[in-house]
């Protein structure tokens, strides 16, 4: 059984429903991101599970115990908090050792669990400041450190990140990781931002509209997404439209050209669209990618390392990525250009 | 316009000099000659004798048993409306900001406050006379209702209590006026956070809520307690020279009524400033605190 | 949850009451000045009292003269202070805040100990002084909530950019304050004016000891010679606070959509 359950989750304020049939299952020390825009429901689930807010049906299982009707405070739960929450009132060491005075542990133990976790999150000698003296990733760490203290069995981290700078926010989140790794906690992070997803996650759930589009690892959710959404919000993409000529066996006709997908292909549509991330498209033609199309160069970025080229294809704009290479100039605006792309990567997507 | 010169000259630069001062002259000299002197002209004449020469004996004076009197009653009165003032305000705006209340409550009670705590002096003495006074509302409703004769079991309008009531009536509004931005200044993220950590609602209340709202209240108490320190139009409407307030004690020595030593006037009049410099120094010095931690 | 909910409407409900019930028994009482009948006779008496009507007409000249030296002096200094003097800042709000420190009583016997008969300047010796010694003493209440109003509606808009924009339009130090500066802090003067309005016209103890006949000695003579007259002038007061504080609600509403037009 699954360390972290939720099942058949519903919520509803008045007559939205802003979370349905939500599903999820989270082993003990895996790493779940909850990703998806503003609105998607993500929050609303993390908080359900924190306890501030009430499943209108379904129900919240840790370690075996059904915790849905708990209050927040009988969870032993650890959450971060966007806009950091840190009491104003008490020093950083205060801060940290909250959850334990709470608990009603004695000085000794409060003292020593915190040095251990100030040290954990790189801030042994700022016990005695008072958080209005602390920088924004200073009391996001320390944020954590607090969270952590108490031993939570479930670590809740809502958008902890959004708040702070784009360097700050690349190391802490590397930070967080391996802090988790070490502590082995099961995690659930929310998040809008689909690189930090990626980069964190053992396994990200990707939401749209208040349901669970698709679950999987970060390489699943990049490389085969099944809809339309988790496609379009995680890393780019390039859609081609496409004639079917038999769904059965799989043949299309991309701007006359026939491509055989040699899959099924679903629904009883004559066109569908077929999508493609930018690093599987090739300028000029390459051995194994047998599907060639002709069109004209329209943009081309450089942008260091890598140097991003759109290229117009019988009106698709197709965008593609290649390494940049001293000895080799990029293409020039407004000149014909082959692309080559295998048709293994293309994408079939469900709408 | 002032002309702006590439090579300025000393003389023009004095001349600019000048004229920027220039632009804040009238505001000074109105606020030294209606404001600056008149008080300092009190706090020095406090400490002159009538000849003219320096003397501490005016100063002396006021620890005259009637008059520390005046300055206990005056005290207790203003401790006793500032600090219950503070408690039921600060209920009232914690019940409307945190209560989980009906949104327009919010701007009913705030509107109304800033009515409430500008209706002072003597239309709220008649406010109160009629509805509490011998033959007022509440007074006759409770005898024929409920057979309750509030002046036969000790209540009376006309003394201390009756006058903590009335002062309440801008005491309160006043408390809520200014502690309700504190209480927005608490986050919800912060009872939150405590929560998750396992405090109940009252530990949140006892190791956050209260410590993050401690200077606004101290600080505010001490406000209140300079606003009716200073207040005399209600006390006077209300029970004439039945208590002896310090600034009743001022007003009749200025009327020329009852104390013929102009400079134990001052002396009054001094010692009232000292009170209310003091409370306004405490309410100064805790809002900064206050803010430092809000940032 | 359930229970937070009850208290917050006990103490609304409590606080209700006490606020509630001296107005209700003000209100009651004006109306019971005939014998077995509830009439507004007493409020019939009050206005058609000649007395009244001097008074009152004085103090509200006196409140609108008031707004206007209010204005003309806090304006263009927090203005000049903005623009040329930000060092001096400080100085001048903490002038500003005394009069909430000084009690009245206080600064009025100030002016009697320093502006009397056989002073410098004998203000208290004419009829023009003294009322130029009240007007004075006002202005100086009002300090606190007109001075700041504004220096808050300063703080809102771009003073250095304002005026040089003005300037190099040919725009000069008079033009730029009743044509620029003014108009954007209207709200802020409009919002001092009312509340000043609400303190000057019932005031007591400034017009008592300069002997002055204003609404305020005139309500306290009535409280002790008349029965049920001050209740309605009490009514009378409290729909004139009433009235100003709903005057500031309504000026700073449309300010926000005046603003969300622009």
């Amino acid at each position: 059984m699954a360390f972290l359950e939720l099942e058949h989750l519903e919520k509803s304020f008045g007559a939205t429903r802003v979370v349905k049939d939500f599903q999820l299952s989270v082993e003990k020390g895996e790493f779940v991101s909850f990703l998806g825009p503003s609105g998607c429901g993500k929050t609303t689930v993390l908080r359900m599970v924190a306890g501030f807010e009430t499943p209108t049906s379904g129900a919240i299982r840790i370690d075996g115990q059904e915790v849905t009707g708990l209050r927040p405070n009988q969870r032993n739960i650890g959450m971060v908090f966007q806009a950091y929450a840190l009491f104003p009132n008490l020093t950083v060491a205060q801060n940290v050792g909250f959850g334990l005075r709470i608990k009603g542990q004695s000085r000794n133990d409060i003292d020593r669990r915190v040095t251990e976790m100030l040290t954990l999150i790189g801030l042994p000698e700022l016990g005695d400041r008072y958080p209005f003296q602390l920088s924004g990733g200073q009391q996001q760490r320390v944020a954590l450190a607090r969270a952590l203290a108490p031993r939570p069995r479930v670590l809740l981290l809502d958008e902890p990140l959004s708040a702070l700078d784009a360097k700050i926010r690349v190391s802490l989140r590397d930070e967080i990781r391996s802090i988790q790794r070490e502590l082995g906690i099961t995690t659930i992070f929310v998040t809008h931002d689909q690189e930090e997803a990626l980069s964190i996650s053992d396994r990200i759930v990707v939401m749209h509209q208040g349901v669970a589009d698709q679950v999987g690892t970060p390489f699943e959710i990049y490389n085969r997404p099944t809809t339309r959404f988790v496609a379009q919000f995680v890393g780019t993409l390039n859609l081609l439209d496409a004639t079917v000529l038999n769904a059965a066996t799989g043949q299309v006709s991309v701007g006359g050209t026939p491509v055989a997908l040699n899959r099924a292909l679903p629904g009883g549509g004559t066109s569908l669209s077929l999508a493609l991330r930018p690093e599987v498209v090739s300028l000029g033609r390459h051995e194994g990618r047998n599907l060639i199309l002709s069109g004209r160069i329209a943009e081309v970025h450089f942008l260091g390392s890598v140097i991003r080229v759109k290229v117009d294809v019988a009106g698709n704009m197709i965008s593609l990525d290649t390494f940049n290479r001293p000895d080799l100039p990029p293409p020039a605006v407004g000149s014909a250009a082959e692309i080559s792309v295998s048709e293994r990567d293309l994408l079939v997507l469900a709408e | 316009m002032p002309a702006v010169s590439t090579t300025p000259s000393g003389a023009r630069r004095r001349a600019s000099a000048f004229l920027t001062w220039a632009g804040v002259l009238p505001f000074l000299v109105f606020a030294v000659l209606f404001l600056i002197l008149p008080t300092l002209n009190i706090v020095i004449g406090a400490f002159r004798s009538p000849d003219g020469h320096a003397t501490f004996d005016n100063i002396i004076a006021l620890f005259s048993p009637s008059i520390l009197a005046a300055f206990w009653v005056s005290i207790k009165l203003s401790l006793i409306t500032a600090l219950l003032g503070c408690l039921v305000g600060f209920l009232l705006a914690a019940a409307v900001v945190l209560g989980g209340l009906p949104g327009w409550l919010r701007g009913t009670v705030l509107t109304f406050s800033g009515v409430a705590s500008n209706f002072a002096g003597v239309p709220l003495a008649f406010a109160f006379i009629s509805t509490l006074g011998r033959v007022g509302l509440v007074t006759l409703l409770a005898r024929d209702w409920l057979g309750v004769n509030i002046y036969a079991i000790g209540f009376n309008l006309l003394t201390f209590a009756g006058l903590a009531l009335t002062y309440l009536y801008f005491q309160i509004p006043l408390m809520v006026l200014i502690i309700t931005p504190a209480l927005d200044g608490l986050k919800k993220e912060w009872r939150e956070a405590a929560s998750i950590l396992g405090a109940t609602g009252p530990q949140y209340w006892r190791m956050v809520a209260l410590p993050v709202l401690w200077p606004s209240l101290l600080g505010t108490a001490a406000l209140l307690f300079a606003n009716s320190f200073g207040a005399v139009a209600t006390a006077m409407a209300l029970t004439g020279s039945n208590l002896t307030l310090v600034p009743i004690k001022l007003f009749a020595q200025i009327r020329g009524d009852v104390l013929n030593d102009p400079h134990l006037g001052y002396a009054l009049a001094f010692g009232m400033i000292v009170l209310t410099g003091a409370a306004n120094l405490i309410y100064i010095v805790l809002r900064m605190r206050a803010e430092r931690w809000l940032k | 949850m359930m229970g937070r909910r009850f208290w917050s409407w006990l103490a609304v409900f409590g606080s209700f009451l006490y606020f509630f019930l001296p107005l209700l028994g003000m209100f009651m009482f004006s109306l019971r000045m005939k014998r077995g009948e509830l009439s507004f006779e007493a409020y019939r008496v009050v206005l058609t009292d000649p007395q009244f009507q001097t008074t009152f007409l004085y103090s509200m000249v006196l409140a609108l003269i008031t707004i206007v030296f209010g204005t003309l002096i806090s304006v263009p200094t927090a203005y000049w202070v903005r623009l040329k003097l930000p060092k001096l800042r400080p100085v001048i709000e903490f002038i500003t805040l005394l009069p909430l420190v000084i009690p009245p009583i206080v600064i009025v016997f100030g002016y009697i100990r320093l502006y009397n008969t056989s002073s410098v300047l004998p203000l208290t010796g004419s009829w023009l002084g003294t009322n130029l010694l009240v007007l004075f003493g006002y202005t100086i209440l009002s300090l606190p909530y007109m001075y700041r109003a504004v220096d808050t509606g300063l703080r809102a808009i771009d003073v250095g950019t304002l005026t040089e924009a003005a300037q190099s339009l040919g725009a000069g130090w008079v033009t730029i304050l009743a044509r620029v500066i003014l108009p954007n802090v209207l709200v802020s003067v409009l919002s001092g004016a009312f509340l000043t309005f609400a303190i000057v016209i019932g005031e007591y103890v400034f017009a008592a000891l300069l002997n002055l006949n204003t609404f305020g000695p005139y309500m306290f003579w009535m409280g002790g010679n008349r029965a049920y007259e001050p209740s309605a002038l009490a009514v009378i007061a409290f729909a004139i606070t009433w009235a100003c504080m709903g005057l500031i609600q309504l000026v700073s509403r449309f300010s926000k959509f005046s603003q969300v037009k622009r």
